[in-house]
């Protein structure tokens, strides 16, 4: 199946090619799931950069450093570009490096495609960061788009922001496709359903929720682009369009692809606290149930994001009621993870430390999301900088924690060295506290009102705002030293074993750190 | 590669056309939806005809005028507010002048509330039907006629009838009168 290289490449034997182009046509799956990485990397540092903009002009109130419109650009491309360009492609990096490997599979089913999928991103991403230099800016209506504000009062450049989105989609649909018949086909016999590694199950579920909510994303963005181009209404009143059914197609979306970025995170969590806590994870059945039923749930509570546009009091109280259920099933989780870590041997090396940091944060993030859905309160907290702390806390120390959590724990694996412990440490702590830093006090400035999406703000609001820059810029600062740990553990360090942790169990765990070029290519037993 | 992975990638490939073209089915789905529950305010936009009826109570109608961006018209109500008996027939004027040195075309758009009273609003005769084309400092009366009918549920004693004036001098007229007649196309299914 990966012949391609093969045809061009005269020196090509059974390790990787040399040089660029074994980045450029590589179908290993695991070449491939470093570039997805590194890729997330520098656009979480790119995102990382618009966000230290924002908040550097909030450091005080007034306008001091930045223009209000290139403001919007900074706040809509931030958005964009750490949703699509670095959680997403994170967690597809993970799953190329890991779902054969936990499964026993050679490679992934669709290995050319898996290519493509890949190399359509950075080009996605160039396009949309080359609106910055086209007249008018760059997007600058929020990572939401609403219409009209994306459509009619759009800047020109909003024709490429819908050509971009439209790529980023493909390409998720392709390493959707891709992981879903990996899984469903390729795995090592013996390997059942319910004996599969949980971060497979959370990525079998989120690969399902990507191909049916990726395509409506695209068609919003086609609406967009004939309400634009083409004279159509879709969203235009003047000829009997609604902008309210833009909110309604966008949400369908939106809400689901909120889990997209959260359920990996469960399946990475439920490894790495059981491999520390040295026990079997609590519940392993009750883990599958909860994740497939929270992504059917997600399908019915698109509208908690949409309390305040006008809806009958029937649907406000279907979409409260049908928001808060899914609470349970997430409930279910977090008990999980405490139950695996109750009598364990614990010890806190920096995958257990992001892990645990994750579960106590993202439950902030939860319980801040069960306020917002009680419809009578989101009427105050919907729009101000309640809901901003709410959204970063679940993607922040929860999606974002996950995914160095991860790396830190199967870097071992990858490069076949240990990662510099004490460093590691040192940053989890910076980040686990400016984190809290950063976010913590926007729940205080929410609540008393501050609304999100603009430059400037209230006298009131000034001190919290001053705590929250300070706690971003160390945050981000903190960042450089993961980048450092990261390289330095890909050049050397002590070498790994090929189980690496001492209570860390999969298939994964029994081949070499770092592994050959191609693993199980003669599938192993599962008994 | 096995027969069950092509199989999965065939059925994987429709689901996502199958929800491509579901996004666009909201469309549709959204407006039937809203049409039969009346969830959204929005009344027809075609002349329905009822038989008046004497059994009516008393209830209040508000008139509301809205200018959508930066539509430069004259636009109000001739009256504020007007005392009327369900299942009776009425007509109020709008007022429009256009203000400016240039010919302009305006469509308006009407919106109810509460939502649930706007399956009970019947227009026999409204500008809002129509696109309206004024020259330079021309000014109108402009007529709706309509019946709010007996079936109102009693716990509405008041009813705001909303219009916004856009303006569509820009627009492809034509293609715009025959979205919004396809839009009223479905109003006649659902009812
Ligand atoms: C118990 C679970 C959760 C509940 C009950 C919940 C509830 C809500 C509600 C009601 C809102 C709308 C607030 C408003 O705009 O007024 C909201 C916003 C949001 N939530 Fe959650 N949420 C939960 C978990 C999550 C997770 C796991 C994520 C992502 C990983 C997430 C990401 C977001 C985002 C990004 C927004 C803001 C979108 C925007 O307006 O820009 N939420 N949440
Ligand atoms: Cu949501």
């Amino acid at each position: 199946m990966s012949a391609v290289i093969e045809s061009h490449d005269h020196d090509h034997h059974h390790g990787p090619a040399k040089g660029l182009t074994r980045w450029l046509f590589t179908t290993n799956h695991k070449d491939i799931g470093t570039l997805y990485l590194w890729f997330s990397f520098l656009m979480f540092l790119v995102g990382g950069a618009m966000a230290m903009v924002i908040r550097a002009e909030l450091f005080q109130p007034g306008m001091q450093i930045v223009q209000p419109e290139f403001y919007n650009q900074m706040l809509t491309l931030h958005g964009l570009i750490m949703i699509f360009g670095a959680v997403m492609p994170a967690f597809v990096g993970l799953a190329n490096w890991l779902v054969p490997m936990m499964v026993g599979a050679p490679d992934m089913a669709l290995p050319r495609m898996n290519n493509l999928s890949f190399w359509i991103l950075p080009f996605a991403f160039f396009v949309l960061l080359s609106s910055l230099f086209m007249e008018g800016g760059a997007p600058n209506f929020g990572w939401t788009f609403y219409a009209p504000l994306s459509t009619t009062y759009a800047p020109p450049s909003v024709t490429f922001f819908i050509f971009s989105v439209h790529i980023m989609g493909a390409s998720s649909i392709m390493g959707a496709i891709n992981v879903i018949v990996t899984i469903m086909n390729m795995r090592a016999p013996g390997m059942t359903l319910m004996k599969m590694p949980l971060f497979v199950w959370s990525w079998l579920i989120t690969a399902y929720l990507l191909i049916a909510v990726m395509p409506v994303l695209a068609g919003a963005v086609t609406m967009m682009l004939m309400d634009i181009h083409f004279g159509t209404s879709f969203f235009n009143a003047a000829g009997g369009g609604d902008p309210v059914l833009f909110q309604h197609v966008f949400w369908f979306f939106g809400h689901p692809e909120v889990y997209i970025m959260i359920l990996p995170a469960f399946g990475i969590t439920s490894h790495i606290i059981s491999t520390f806590s040295r026990k079997p994870l609590f519940g392993y059945s009750s883990m599958v149930w909860a994740m497939a039923s929270i992504a059917i749930l997600s399908f019915v509570v698109w509208a908690h994001h949409m309390f305040t546009v006008g809806m009958p009091l029937a649907a406000e109280l279907f979409f409260m009621w049908a928001t808060m259920l899914i609470a349970v099933p997430t409930g279910v989780k977090v008990f999980n993870w405490v139950a695996t870590m109750f009598k364990g041997s614990i010890t806190y090396e920096t995958p257990m430390l992001f892990a645990i940091a994750f579960v106590v944060l993202f439950t902030i993030g939860g319980f801040s999301g069960l306020m917002l859905a009680i419809t009578p309160a989101d009427f105050q907290y919907h729009d101000t900088y309640f809901v901003v702390a709410h959204f970063h806390y679940v993607l922040v120390p929860g999606a974002i924690f996950s995914i160095m959590a991860a790396v830190y724990y199967w870097i071992p694996k990858w490069t076949g060295n240990m990662y510099d412990e004490r460093l590691g440490r040192l940053h989890f702590w910076l980040s686990f506290v400016s984190v809290n830093v950063t976010f913590f006090p926007q729940h205080w400035i929410g609540l008393a009102g501050m609304p999100r999406r603009y430059p400037d703000y209230a006298l009131q609001f000034a001190d919290w705002n001053m705590v929250s820059t300070a706690g971003a810029f160390a945050f981000g600062l903190s960042q450089i030293l993961f980048l450092f740990i990261v390289l330095k553990t890909v050049r050397g360090g002590k070498k790994a074993t090929s189980q690496v942790w001492e209570g860390a169990e999969g298939l994964e765990w029994t081949v070499d750190s770092p592994p050959a070029y191609h693993t199980f290519t003669t599938p192993p037993k599962v008994s | 590669m096995n027969k069950s992975a092509k199989k999965t990638i065939k059925v994987l490939g429709f689901t996502v056309f199958g929800m491509f073209f579901f996004s666009f089915a909201l469309v549709p789905l959204y407006d039937v939806f809203c049409e039969v529950t009346g969830l959204n305010g929005k009344v027809a936009l075609e002349s329905t005809n009822i038989e008046e009826v004497d059994t009516g109570r008393e209830i209040k109608l508000q008139f509301i005028s809205h200018n959508n961006e930066e539509m430069p018209w004259i636009f109000k109500p001739s009256e504020e507010v007007l005392d009327v008996k369900t299942g009776k027939y009425y007509t109020t004027t709008f007022y429009v002048k256009n203000v400016t040195n240039k010919e302009m075309t305006a469509q308006a758009i009407p919106s109810v509330a509460p939502s649930n009273a706007a399956s009970h609003l019947s227009k026999l005769e409204c500008f809002c039907f129509n696109q309206q084309t004024l020259k330079p400092g021309e000014e109108a009366l402009l007529p709706v006629k309509f019946l709010v009918d007996t079936d109102l549920p009693n716990n509405i004693k008041s009813v705001a009838m909303s219009y916004t004036i856009f303006d569509i001098t820009d627009y492809d007229k034509q293609e715009l009168a025959m979205q919004m007649n396809h839009d009223s196309m479905h109003s006649e299914e659902s009812h």
